[in-house]
């Protein structure tokens, strides 16, 4: 018999726009930054949890396994079992996943999920054939060898690759993220102007939520060590419209394309952890559970067409569930791009893909954009992308507790040709 | 780390040879392994550190006749103590010394035992890990190879104690490494680390214990590489440059201490100065100079200084609680005790209810750290353990609370109100306050018990002192406590009695307040802040008025005198004038001095500036023993060996004086009382003897 599982509480680091070079913290000072006054408010002790898993895709040389580091920065103590789970952008979502299974099935009772990235330390990585030129520089035996093999240099070997260029590039397709969006923009007529009116209500959304306190308790304050502190999400622009977004010039397809700096989600650095408690945990420690775990899932699709990875995800899980769209109350799906979000929301929309695809009876229907993203997302937040399914699932509880709402569904598409979703209900 | 596993393995770490069967010796033990190198453990009966004492160094003579006849391989030494090779001479010794000739007997036997090791036939080496302090130093720095464990520490610390390196240590460790660096160690007493004392030549070799096995075989057989002394050890060490070094020696110490209050600096210089190039010479003169420092009342009074350290160290006792500090209000104080505890190892949650004083901790606390933490990793884990608190999270799981928010009753009292329901049962709340009497503050509390004070002195890292005041109602199982966590963060704590300005402000105010009468009366400033420093003051009381901040100054000192009244000087009414134009001192930038980068501007010197006279530095500095003697007699502090630490300790006060009782006791208590006298007659009541005087002996 499967064994509930609980969301207890959660906290996040303000998402951090990467500038120029590295940022103030490292992807485990993110995670030490955002878990320490977690870990505070808790009745428990640290060492009370069974295991910490966390999500990172850009792992640094520095910091190999950071669920462990992490874990031990954060006193968690020398015996805490902590791993760390990669699945591209649905990271921080997989480690809560693989936490509420853990737990579900009966062989832990309390972890620590988590989901942390710092895009600004992505690496300088040198082209493979200038790393073998170097190679052979230095095993090259005797000073005419050296010179031979110093010879041999060609410019292009020298010209680093900026390493988040290639991460966000799928291989199979060698297709951008980016023009990802613009296939699934295509298939589903999804205009320039709908993606840049999408992206400046995720602004107006996320400067109201900063404005009226929505994020207390949900964004912890990062301190760093040069006496600069952060206070909140630094990618918002509560002044753009969709008409200033109309001016920006495509990135990725130019110049007809429609997928621009202004729609798509922002580079950022920022972490996100995630309480799970069984009943026995919940009844040992005195804690007061705010949601539960339904169901997961993760589904997969072509790599060039990603963005519509929520749709296969989601819809099993509402299948499964016996539930339609309109009985989700709230909804969190990750917005890598605004044409990618509309996109999802037109292919729910469309009775042949529907039908098809889905293996629906028919189209599934309207998702009200009211219950969608209601805080903003990933284009005015920024998208850590080993974070962002971590934060999904915290803000849609957070988001859920204020609004009242019982049922809600956090869900991302992953590059590479995934999706991951979860069905949450407040307790 | 803390590591159950480490823990359960702990007694595997160091690498002491083969068991030893029970043998015949008290403080060594003497085994030897399968390749014929004999190991000799130092492991002082009775004691959790090594040191050296008459008794100790008699038994190393034994030691070493053993090993003269038994002619092992090799000779290995080194500490069975975790704590480390030896921290030096056993201090006991040292007190009350008042004959030179006796002390320079006493200092030749031992120079005899450490002669004999140096002559020994078989290849010595010193293994050493952690201290390696002074008289531990010399033993190492005799034998023919020195191996360091990484977390070995090396030092010369006798300079503050009023001495210099008295068992050779001058002349041999002059002729093995840089004499400039060498002597620049045995001037300051700073210590170096295991990679320092490589890159010096003082160790051969720097290692883990796992590998000392090894090292040692290597360096009995010959296969370890020595650390020799190049050709600059020998022409720094000649006779022109070292009289041109010589010279430069002083003047920088000159700097730090006055040779009338400090002779030791000074005679080390001379020692080396006369007799640097001849190795028999200067350890024959070392002896005799040795011998005199040892009976200045410097060095009697420092060595009693040292002792009050220990006996302060024991006030804290055992059976520290304190794991999670939770320190309410970032500011100054708050933050760097915070920053403080964390250093030493505790969690501690700072918390504000703005992140501004907060940031403005953290980074204080990472520049603090920087300086003191050798290794980046034990800076990350230091700010790791500092956690930001915006929403005061951390009072649920701390031992302790400690207040430091702005001096206002009715705001500490909703503070408090606030934190009350959510402590853990049995932690102890305690305030920082240097004005508000605990019996205000607990009167809207629901467990006084509680509650207790916790005074920090400012720079927290500098000052040792922490006052910890009680009042009628303190819980005495939380006041011990109390004191053994201030023992726990490297602090020595003075019990105090709650009452106004406790002990050490009470005795600060008047030095601080007739500093300003005294400017009133058209005395210059600097020579005012010359009256103290020519007594020994590490700061005058203009300066330090500066420093601490006229307002604090000036709210003490009405606090003060509205209880004490007349036994204080009046605040002029122009220093309130000032503190209303914001000149506030060192934090403003201007108050007396103008202050740039954390120092007082004193460039103003004038041609011709008129001296001090003792009257004037009497005025300063009888009031601080006259209430010192008056804190003796209302009960507020009960030790005076305590309070001299406790002045010495929390503000500096000359240690070389000893404290301000001991001050007192020195020149004659009849002296003090008939100067306090006169200054009464001659400046009005505040001088006026404090009635203690009459037993006090």
């Amino acid at each position: 018999m499967a064994r509930p599982v609980f969301i207890i509480d959660g906290s996040r680091t303000p998402f951090l726009k990467a500038r120029t070079g590295p940022g103030p913290f490292t992807p485990v000072d993110l995670a030490v930054q955002c878990g320490r006054p977690l870990l505070a408010r808790q009745p428990f002790a640290a060492s009370a949890f069974d295991q910490v898993i966390l999500g990172c895709v850009n792992v640094i040389a520095d910091e190999m396994n950071p669920a462990r580091v992490a874990a031990l920065r954060l006193g968690m103590g020398e015996d805490m079992v902590a791993f760390t789970v990669q699945i591209n952008c649905g990271s921080g979502m997989q480690s809560i996943d693989t936490a509420y299974r853990y737990i579900r099935e009966g062989n832990a009772n309390l972890i620590l999920a988590g989901g942390t990235e710092a895009l600004s330390y992505a690496p300088l990585v040198w082209p493979n054939q200038g790393v073998r030129w170097f190679a052979g520089l230095a095993t090259a035996k005797g000073l005419g060898a050296k010179i031979m093999a110093a010879l041999k240099v060609k410019p292009s070997y020298l010209k680093p690759v900026i390493g988040l260029e290639r991460g966000l590039t799928d291989p199979i397709t060698e297709l951008n993220m980016g023009q990802t969006a613009e296939v699934v923009g295509h298939l589903f007529g999804i205009t320039r102007t709908q993606s840049d009116s999408y992206a400046a209500e995720s602004h107006q959304r996320l400067a109201k939520a900063q404005k009226e306190g929505f994020l207390k308790g949900e964004v912890e304050t990062a301190f760093a060590h040069d006496g600069k502190f952060y206070d909140h999400d630094d990618g918002v622009r509560p002044d753009s419209t969709p008409e200033s977004l109309a001016k920006l010039r495509p990135v990725f397809e130019r110049p007809w394309g429609q997928v621009t700096a202004g729609n798509s989600s922002q580079i950022t650095d920022g972490a996100s952890w995630v309480i799970l408690a069984s009943e026995d945990a919940v009844a040992k420690h005195g804690l007061t559970p705010k949601a539960a775990i339904i169901d997961s899932q993760w589904s997969a699709l072509d790599p060039s067409i990603m963005g519509l990875g929520p749709v296969l995800c989601a819809t099993e899980i509402l299948k499964r569930n016996e539930l339609t769209l309109r009985e989700v109350d709230t909804w969190e799906l990750n917005e890598a791009f605004a044409t990618q979000v509309l996109g999802c929301l037109a292919a729910w929309n469309d009775d042949k893909f529907c039908r098809e695809v889905l293996g629906l009876d028919g189209a599934a229907g309207e998702l009200d954009r009211a219950n969608l993203n209601v805080d903003g997302g990933a284009i005015s937040l920024g998208h850590p992308v080993g974070t962002s399914g971590n934060r999904i699932v915290l803000h849609l509880v957070n988001a859920m507790k204020r609004l009242g709402t019982r049922r809600g569904i956090a869900t991302e598409c992953i590059g590479g040709g995934l999706g991951g979703a979860m069905l949450i209900e407040m307790v | 780390m803390q590591s159950k596993i480490m823990d359960v393995l702990s007694d595997r770490v160091l690498v002491l040879g083969p068991a030893p069967a029970p043998g015949s010796y008290r403080h060594f033990k003497l085994t030897r392994d399968a390749e014929g190198i004999a190991w000799l453990l130092f492991d002082r009966e009775g004691a959790s550190a090594n040191t050296l004492s008459a008794d100790v160094l008699e038994e190393f003579d034994e030691v070493l006749t053993a090993v003269e006849s038994e002619r092992p391989t090799g000779l290995v030494i080194r500490s069975a103590k975790k704590s480390g090779f030896i921290a030096g001479a056993d201090v006991k010794e040292f007190r009350g010394a008042s004959d030179p000739a006796v002390v320079e007997t006493a200092i030749g036997r031992a120079h005899a035992v450490i002669d004999r090791l140096e002559a020994l036939r078989v290849p010595s080496v010193a293994v050493i890990h952690g201290f390696c302090l002074g008289g531990g130093l010399e033993v190492a720095l005799a034998c023919q190879a020195r191996i360091a464990v990484d977390n070995a520490r090396f030092g010369f610390p006798e300079v503050l104690l009023g001495l210099h390196p008295g068992l050779g240590g001058t002349a041999r460790f002059t002729r093995l490494v840089n004499p400039m660096q060498a002597m620049t160690l045995m001037l300051t007493g700073r210590t170096i680390d295991a990679r320092r004392a490589r890159a010096l030549g003082l160790v051969d070799a720097v290692t883990q214990e796992r590998h000392v096995a090894g090292a040692v075989r290597d360096a009995v057989f010959g296969r370890l590489t020595r650390a020799r002394p190049g050709l600059l050890v020998s022409v720094l060490n000649s006779s022109p440059a070292r009289t041109l070094l010589a010279s430069r020696m002083r003047k920088e110490a000159a700097k730090a201490a006055s040779p009338a209050h400090y002779p030791a600096p000074y005679g080390l210089i001379d020692l080396w100065e006369k007799h640097g190039g001849d190795k028999a010479a200067m350890l024959a003169a070392e002896k005799s100079s040795f011998a005199h420092l040892m009976v200045t009342p410097t060095a009697q009074n420092l060595i009693r200084v040292f002792f009050l350290r220990e006996q302060m160290k024991k006030l804290a006792g055992s059976g520290n609680k304190v794991g999670h500090v939770h320190v309410i209000g970032a500011g100054a104080m708050g933050g760097d005790i915070a920053a403080w505890c964390a250093n030493q190892g505790l969690r501690v949650s700072l918390a504000d209810m703005k992140a501004e004083p907060i940031a403005s901790a953290v980074r204080r606390a990472s520049d603090l750290f920087g300086k003191i933490i050798r290794k980046p990793i034990d800076v990350r884990d230091a700010l790791d353990r500092l956690i930001p608190d915006m929403d005061g999270e951390g009072v649920r799981n701390a031992d302790l609370i400690i207040e430091a928010v702005p001096e206002k009753l009715a705001l500490k009292q909703k503070v408090y109100a606030g934190l009350e329901p959510r402590m853990k049962p049995g932690a102890i709340l305690a305030t920082n306050t240097s004005s508000i009497p605990l019996e205000d503050l607990r009167t809207t509390l629901q467990r006084p018990e509680r509650l207790l004070g916790l005074h920090f002195f400012n720079p927290v890292s500098r000052l040792q002192l922490v006052e910890v005041v009680s009042h009628d109602g303190t819980d005495g199982t939380l006041l011990k406590e109390a004191l053994a966590f201030v023992g726990v963060i490297d602090r020595l704590p003075l019990p105090v009695k709650s009452s106004p300005g406790f002990l050490v402000n009470r005795a600060l105010t008047p030095y601080m307040l007739e500093a300003m009468l005294m400017l009133d009366e058209g005395i210059d400033k600097l020579v005012i802040d010359a009256a103290a420093e020519k007594f020994g003051m590490p700061m005058g009381p203009i300066e330090l008025a500066d420093q601490v901040g006229l307002d604090i100054c000036l709210d003490v000192g009405d606090m003060l005198r509205a209880k004490f009244g007349a036994s204080l000087p009046q605040a002029p009414a122009w220093l309130r004038e000032k503190v209303a134009r914001a000149e506030l001192g060192r934090k403003s930038g201007k108050g007396f001095y103008d202050w740039r980068d954390g120092k007082a501007d004193k460039s103003q010197t004038a041609a011709n500036p008129p001296q001090p006279t003792n009257e004037m530095t009497d005025r300063l500095i009888l009031p601080m023993s006259n209430v010192c003697v008056a804190c003796l007699r209302e009960g507020i502090v009960d030790n005076a060996d305590v309070v001299d630490g406790a002045m010495i300790f929390g503000t500096g006060y000359a240690p070389f004086r000893g404290g301000p009782l001991n001050y007192a006791r020195t020149r004659g208590v009849e002296n003090i009382v008939s100067t306090l006298r006169m200054l009464a007659q001659k400046f009005g009541d505040r001088f006026a003897p404090d009635a203690g005087w009459e037993t006090f002996r």
